[in-house]
């Protein structure tokens, strides 16, 4: 009896705490986004909010298909494009036939362009997963941002269709002409749109989704077929991709065939890949991420992208689930309280790992700036490219940073293994 | 308009034994380890800009030889080092892992070289004309492209269906654990095709460096339609590869040459309603239709024949 009563408290009481820190956790967001402007008020910043706001609803779109059905795509920037030359020439058509349609709903119509062309090509696409995917998306991709350039009348050559935001009719007073109306039209559409993806990974065709990326002949079995799964999971981050590219459409006022391109579909498949995709909350920690490091690093050095190449081979080769994955890897730790024994590894293995990542910056930035003869300033030491102390000090620290580095992820592991075994004796771990 | 059909037949033939010879490798490596190699054409790439740079210090001849056995040395650290650590956690994960080194092979070599074409000319040996057809001067050096090409082809179907080391190959491809309970290292097998087939890049780019433009987005600009190449031969068949090489080089070599368009093709019937996307496609000319034709192909062979020309297997 006392067993069938508190097994039945326990159920009533776990929903109710897991509910409130489910619903918790989406309100600190959204207020979180609501203040945000209100303290870092200057326009630079409300700029990279919204590019950062942009980046997360294409991101999550990307999810639909990288993290939920396992389908990598390297073609995804043709929704986001055709989402924002949509967006630009409903705007322009709102303007025109003087139709009564204001600024808010706009990211709808490109959600719309986005999944039209998705239904179109998707069914052809779908038709095998994996690699030969991977390969037809960037076929796909390329055939699109190329013919852009062609069709000249729709895509407006390599100057591309501009628009006015703030000609179209006004809601509730706002004109949408400066930043921060902008960005609270961001951030709503950014709400709206993340809560709608979280709804589909709780549906059963999210869960359909899962289970095509984990064993597709299984869920033929089922009764299922996985290409029909697999072109509405397409359709679906069509649409979304497509509202981030109308959200970027009125940002920026302009789409052009650089929406399209493959730069744009590896950036945010960068982006995804390196916040995780085995988590809801791992391409929004990872848009945040890139966004920051572009914005940021593109002032400081002309080799921002080989940094992220190698932050994004090194992702893939020592923690395929990414930033959330491996911030994940410690709940069961914290809960089972072992994960202070953890932590003074870490903090060993601090010192050489920063050693090294000086060391690799150095020997980048060294050959970057080998021609130009610019001195390069790392945390205030200035070095000059040209001198042999730079490349001296650039090999001692990357040989001594990687030798001493090694040994102190070993003790990490080894720290970490303890903690686990701790925790799995606790029931904390699987 | 023979001599049209002449020239271009013959520059289709040599672009198309160029995409052979890169898309050999890619295959080999792809039908023996799974991992479609993303990283190939930067490889390629490397091998144009390894030749540039050899060339200058040591002549153009060892540098033909010498590129390639550096970037087939790369190759095979990279196996070594990246792709058989990733190996447990996928193909998608090897597959992205490729992605991220030509991201960064190509932010290396415009760090080094800058994001201008080089000046890399054809060696003073090969710098004649070779024959003249129709008042049209045909370069010693493209026969010379076209001759290496062949060989390689032939050299590599000799090695692969008539040696022993072919036989390994084969054999570790479809057994992998019964090659290796033979007593053959499954994983040095594995590190030698991947040198093999990097090397076979390089050597691609640097005998294509001098004839087309040897600049950091030669990677960028070739490499899709490299997928383009495998997806439409059937991915994992050599033979598929070489006829979709020959038919892709073909089509998009005469695609550049022929000046049509609707518009002229149908002049009287001009439909002239303004600016639009009919008069988009009523006007655009053939040549510039050019670079996405192997990527209609792609989407036709998908519609018609989704495992490719000669492929075997549906996924």
């Amino acid at each position: 009896m006392t067993t069938a009563t508190t097994s039945a408290s326990k159920v009533a009481a776990k929903p109710v705490g897991g509910s409130l820190r489910f619903y918790g956790v989406w309100l600190i967001g959204i207020i979180a986004l609501i203040v945000l402007p209100m303290i870092f008020s200057s326009g630079g910043s409300l700029t990279s909010f919204s590019l950062i706001g942009i980046a997360i609803v294409f991101a999550l779109s990307y999810n639909i298909l990288l993290g939920q059905t396992g389908l990598l795509s390297f073609g995804h920037a043709v929704h986001y494009g055709l989402g924002g030359f949509a967006a630009c020439h409903m705007m322009n058509a709102v303007v025109s036939h003087g139709w009564p349609i204001p600024l808010p709903f706009i990211p709808l119509f490109g959600g719309l362009g986005g999944l039209v062309f998705a239904i179109i090509i998707g069914w052809v696409m779908t038709k095998r997963a994996g690699t030969v995917f991977a390969m037809i998306s960037l076929g796909i991709g390329e055939l699109v941002a190329s013919s852009s350039l062609i069709l000249r009348s729709v895509f407006g050559g390599e100057s591309g269709i501009t628009t006015d935001r703030t000609a179209l009719p006004k809601m509730l007073g706002w004109s949408f002409g400066p930043q921060l109306q902008v960005y609270y039209l961001i951030a709503f559409w950014l709400v709206l749109s993340a809560i709608a993806m979280y709804a589909l990974t709780r549906t059963p065709l999210g869960r359909i989704c899962n289970a095509v990326r984990d064993n597709p002949e299984r869920v033929q079995f089922i009764g299922y077929d996985p290409h029909v799964v697999r072109y509405i999971a397409f359709c679906f981050a069509g649409f979304f991709a497509g509202i981030a590219g109308g959200l970027a459409a009125i940002n920026f006022e302009i789409a052009n065939s650089a929406y399209l391109g493959a730069i744009q579909s590896g950036l945010v498949l960068f982006s995804t890949f390196i916040g995780g995709t085995a988590f809801f909350f791992g391409p929004i920690l990872g848009a945040i991420l890139v966004t920051y490091l572009q914005l940021g690093l593109t002032n400081l050095t002309t080799a921002w992208q080989l940094y992220f190449g190698i932050i994004f081979i090194g992702i893939v080769m020592y923690a395929p689930g990414g930033i959330a994955g491996l911030l994940m890897m410690h709940r069961p730790l914290i809960r089972a309280g072992t994960l202070w024994t953890v932590i003074p590894s870490y903090l060993v293995a601090i010192v050489p790992t920063v050693a090294l990542a000086c060391g690799v910056i150095l020997v980048i930035e060294t050959v970057a700036r080998f021609s130009g003869g610019d001195a390069i300033n790392l945390f205030g030491i200035a070095f000059n490219p040209t001198s042999p102390v730079t490349w001296m000090t650039a090999a001692v620290l990357v040989v001594g940073g990687a030798f001493v580095a090694r040994l102190t992820w070993r003790r990490i592991a080894e720290a970490w293994d303890r903690a686990a075994t701790v925790a799995r004796d606790r029931g904390y771990l699987a | 308009m023979l001599e049209l059909i002449v020239i271009s037949s013959l520059n289709g033939v040599l672009f198309g034994m160029l995409l052979f010879l890169l898309s050999s490798g890619l295959t080999v490596i792809f039908s023996m380890m799974g991992v479609l190699n993303f990283a190939h054409a930067s490889f390629y790439m490397l091998g144009a800009f390894f030749g540039f740079q050899l060339t200058k210090w040591i002549g153009f001849w060892p540098a033909l030889v010498l590129a390639p056995l550096l970037v087939g040395a790369i190759g095979m650290v990279v196996e070594r080092y990246g792709l058989r650590n990733t190996h447990k956690h996928g193909h998608v994960a090897e597959l992205l892992l490729t992605f991220g080194l030509a991201f960064a092979i190509e932010e290396i070599v415009s760090m080094i070289w800058g994001k201008s074409p080089l000046d890399y000319r054809v060696p003073a040996l090969l710098d004649f004309p070779a024959f003249t057809i129709f008042s049209t001067n045909y370069p010693a050096y493209k026969i010379f492209m076209l001759a290496v090409s062949v060989i390689i082809f032939v050299a590599l179907l000799i090695v692969l269906k008539r040696t022993r080391v072919g036989l390994i190959v084969q054999a570790a491809l479809t057994h992998p654990h019964m090659v290796g309970h033979l007593g053959h290292n499954v994983g040095r097998v594995f590190m030698a095709v991947f040198g093999v087939g990097s090397a076979l890049a390089a050597l691609a780019g640097v005998i294509a460096g001098p004839a087309l433009v040897t600049q950091s987005d030669m990677a960028a600009s070739l490499g899709p339609i490299l997928f383009v190449v495998i997806v439409f031969g059937g991915l994992g068949s050599l033979p598929g590869a070489f006829i979709a090489s020959l038919v892709i080089g073909l089509v998009q070599t005469f695609a550049v040459a022929l000046d049509g368009s609707l518009a002229s093709a149908f002049g009287p019937l001009d439909p002239s309603t303004g600016p639009s996307v009919l008069t988009d496609i009523w006007n655009v000319t053939i040549a510039q239709v050019a670079p996405i034709v192997p990527y209609m192909l792609l989407v036709l062979i998908l519609i018609v024949r989704p495992m490719g020309l000669m492929g075997t297997r549906e996924s």
